[in-house]
This record gives C-alpha cells, sequence and structure tokens, in this order.
C-alpha cells in the first residue's frame, strides 16, 4: 500500500499501516541524532512539542538558509532512546538501518520508516528549513525544524504490530549461512 | 611542481567525487535497479539512481555525509616537490569546506569537538605511494561513517579460513552499511598493514579474480538486499588484497564503502594539472 501522511499523526494514522508500506509525508519534520537524544535523556524535553511527530535521524548539510543534502543516519545508535522518544509522542522514526532492539516499544504507538540511505540530494528537494534549536551543537547534531512536501518514497521498515522487515531478512540470511558454510566443509 | 596546483586540483578532485560516482559505478547500480525482483529493493535502487541524477544535474554533494577526506597519492619519483604536502592538500580540504560545500565532520575524538573545516589532527589522511614518472596522481575517496562503522579486524589463527570470517563478520553487518556495498578486503600483513590493504582494495575496486567473484556472489546468496530491507543485490563489488604475513599470524580486515563509492582523480604536474 501507499500512504501521503501529514503531521501532526495521530495514532490511528500509525496503526494503519504496514510493513513494506511506501510513504510520503508532508509537514514538520525534526531532525534528532546523538546529541539531542542524549539531551533529550538529561533534560527530560526537547524545545519543540514531539506530540504527533515525525523524527528524522538526520545531520544535514546546510548552507545559508537552504537544504543542500539530507539524507538518513544510521539508526542503531539512538535505539537505545527509543521509549523515551515515543513517550513524549512521536509517531514516525524516519532514518536507515533499523532500530530492532527496541520494536517492542513502538508496538500499538508508533512506526520506523527507513528513508533510502545516502540519498541526500533526492531529500534536499522536498526539504525546507522553519528553524534550528542547539545551533551550538553544529550543522549535524542541530535540531533542525524542517518543512517537508511529499518527503519519500520511505518503506515501512518496522510497523506497529511489531513486524520488522530487518529481523526477518537478518533470520533468512542466518539460515542461508549456516547452509553455505555447512556445503563449504 | 607548484603548490597552487596541487591545491587547485584537491579541490577539483573532491568537487567531482563528491557530487557524481565513477561511470562504472553508477551504470553498476542501474543494471541492478532494471534486474532486481524484490519490490521493496527496486524501490530503494530507483530512489538512488534519482538521487544521483539530482546530485549531478545541480552539482551537490550525493549524500549529506560528505565523509573525511581521505587521499591517494601516487608520487612520481622524478617530480620534484618543495613544498608541504599535506599542508597543501588540507589547505584545499578547507577550500572545499566552504565552496562545494562539504559538511564539517572531522571532530577531537575525545572532547568530540568539530574542527568545522574537516581538517586538523591526523586529516586529512593521505595515503601515499611512490611510482614511477615525473607527476602525482591524487585521488580523493571520502569516506562516510555509515559504512567506515561497519568495519571489522581479526587476528586469526593460521589453520582458520579468512573467507569464512569475512563471510560471518559481513552477514551480521552489511544490513547496516547503507548496502549495496562494495567490500574491501586485506588479508596478510601485519595489524595495521591489514587495514590499510583493506582501504586499498576499496581504492583498487572492483576485483575479478575468481575468489572475489565467489565471495560477490556469496555475499547476494544472503538476500539482505539494499539497505538492509531484503532483495537481490547485496554487494556491488568484492576486491582482495594480500601481502607476505608472519608465519603464525593471518590478519584479516574488511573495509565497507556504501553504493556511494566516490572517488575522482588528477595529475598534477610541472606544467598545472588536469582531471583525470
Amino acid at each position: 500500500m501507499e500512504f501521503r501522511l501529514k503531521t501532526p499523526l495521530s495514532t490511528e494514522d500509525v496503526l494503519s499501516l504496514q510493513a513494506g508500506d511506501l510513504i510520503w509525508i508532508s509537514g514538520t519534520v525534526y531532525t534528532a541524532r546523538d546529541k539531542v537524544h542524549t539531551l533529550l535523556r538529561s533534560t527530560g524535553g526537547l524545545p519543540v512539542d514531539l506530540g504527533g511527530s515525525a523524527i528524522y535521524h538526520c545531520g544535514p548539510l546546510i548552507q545559508g538558509d537552504e537544504v543542500i543534502s539530507a539524507g538518513p543516519t544510521t539508526s542503531s545508535r539512538m535505539t537505545r532512546y527509543t521509549q523515551e522518544v515515543v513517550d513524549k509522542g512521536v509517531k514516525v522514526i524516519i532514518g536507515k538501518g533499523g532500530i530492532s532492539e527496541a520494536t517492542e516499544f513502538l508496538k500499538g504507538k508508533a512506526a520506523y520508516l527507513a528513508y533510502p540511505g545516502g540519498c541526500g540530494a533526492l531529500a534536499a528537494r522536498r526539504l525546507k528549513i522553519k528553524g534550528i534549536h542547539y545551533s551550538e551543537m553544529g550543522m549535524a547534531e542541530a535540531l533542525w525544524v524542517l518543512d517537508a512536501k511529499n518527503f519519500g518514497p520511505m518503506i515501512v521498515a518496522i510497523d506497529s504490530k511489531g513486524r520488522d522487515l530487518y529481523q526477518e531478512v537478518k533470520q533468512s540470511a542466518e539460515e542461508t549461512l549456516k547452509e553455505m558454510l555447512k556445503n563449504r566443509q | 611542481m607548484r603548490p597552487e596546483y596541487l591545491e587547485e586540483a584537491t579541490v577539483a578532485v573532491l568537487k567531482k567525487a563528491e557530487t557524481t560516482l565513477p561511470g562504472w559505478v553508477t551504470e553498476l547500480i542501474e543494471k541492478a535497479a532494471l534486474k532486481e525482483t524484490h519490490p521493496v529493493a527496486k524501490s530503494q535502487l530507483e530512489a538512488i539512481v534519482e538521487n544521483l541524477k539530482i546530485a549531478a544535474q545541480e552539482e551537490i554533494p550525493i549524500c549529506q555525509d560528505t565523509g573525511l577526506p581521505i587521499f591517494h597519492i601516487e608520487l612520481g619519483r622524478d617530480l620534484k616537490v618543495s613544498f608541504d604536502l599535506e599542508k597543501t592538500v588540507a589547505e584545499g580540504v578547507r577550500k572545499a569546506t566552504q565552496s562545494i560545500p562539504l559538511r564539517p565532520n572531522a571532530v577531537n575524538p575525545l572532547t568530540r569537538i568539530n574542527t568545522d573545516d574537516n581538517t586538523g589532527q591526523g586529516m586529512p589522511d593521505l595515503i601515499l605511494d611512490l611510482v614511477e614518472g615525473e607527476n602525482l596522481r591524487i585521488t580523493a575517496f571520502p569516506k562516510g561513517a555509515g559504512s567506515e562503522n561497519m568495519g571489522f579486524l581479526g587476528m586469526l589463527n593460521p589453520a582458520d579460513d579468512p573467507l569464512e570470517f569475512v563471510l560471518k563478520e559481513l552477514a551480521t553487518r552489511i544490513g547496516k552499511a547503507c548496502p549495496p556495498v562494495f567490500v574491501g578486503v586485506g588479508i596478510g600483513g601485519t595489524f595495521d598493514l591489514s587495514a590499510r590493504l583493506a582501504k586499498k582494495a576499496l581504492i583498487k575496486m572492483p576485483g575479478s579474480s575468481n575468489m572475489e567473484l565467489d565471495l560477490l556472489a556469496r555475499i547476494n546468496q544472503l538476500k539482505i538486499g539494499p539497505m538492509g530491507l531484503g532483495g537481490d543485490t547485496t554487494a556491488l563489488g568484492v576486491k582482495i588484497e594480500t601481502a607476505c604475513c608472519h608465519t603464525a599470524s593471518l590478519p584479516v580486515a574488511v573495509n565497507i564503502q556504501c553504493w556511494a563509492n566516490r572517488s575522482a582523480s588528477a595529475i598534477v604536474g610541472e606544467e598545472g594539472w588536469n582531471l583525470d
């Protein structure tokens, strides 16, 4: 299925998404990577309203007030903060590579969307800058408030029912590997 | 040779590497997108192809992770260089960071403070080889962290099978390295030499020996697919470099490169410089 979503998102929006669906998002998207997550943990909040929001694991390349390139960063580094992020009302987490150890925290509440890694130039065409917080943390680590227009294509990689495409792929790869090594001996 | 030539060439190779991929890399990705049978995987590969077109048209970086500045320098032994190579290339990196622009990625490893210009202690990293001739060839090989973080090194028992080690580790790591990937393998040498061989293997990609093609086929049989979401296209190339090692050792290092296998070269000499 294909969905065009608009932020703020409701729980119903998220519950209807299934692993493998294609998604495009419009509205406000917040970038958040390592340092923003550390701050969320240490201060208990962020200067933006995370209710119904989409956060994007991304350290964009910005020049002046223009997004030059803005693909996703590896989400696994942020996996440990998933519960706090979802408790604050975040409905979709966008990134690459997944947050497989935290799938349970998404259940009934949120989904993880995979934006194709490295596609920074494509992403930049769909994103405009609305604001910035924590600029002192540097271009990559700051919290950028972005206005998205048909930002995608994203894949629902982990849905709110706990189906996780990364986990499925990993298990099947492990089985193939076992067979392969058996035959090699 | 005048230092300005090398500085200008540094900016030019970085600009070319950051905004366009070598023709053979683009071709491999386009072919994979056509052949891919898994719908999710196809959507990822098609997005990559579109992304490459936009970056080339608008002359903007393919990926926001414009990487750390790594350069391979092949220095002709008959070329007279009477200036500091490292400082000159560093100046080119500083200028390129402003003009292209590049994301400032270099930080102090302990304080994590960003140097803001992609240079600093140990950066840029110059891999220097002395070669025949009277020119210098500089290759920019900017390296993003997503794939670099998934690299690994093992000091194996000489009785171990190095390719089995490589395959087992890759199976758990490739999904997070922005596949489809290129895999550089260094076998032999010492602890540090094996890692250097793995990096050089990436720069010399792609391989064509039976061993390299066999490893490539096996990686793709794992069906990890683009971005680890499943599919036929997991790796696009494998290159293996070897060096003699101690009879009691078997160092094996793997350096992974995401699909954005960025590199561009220029030849610099007494008369000036040209993109290669």
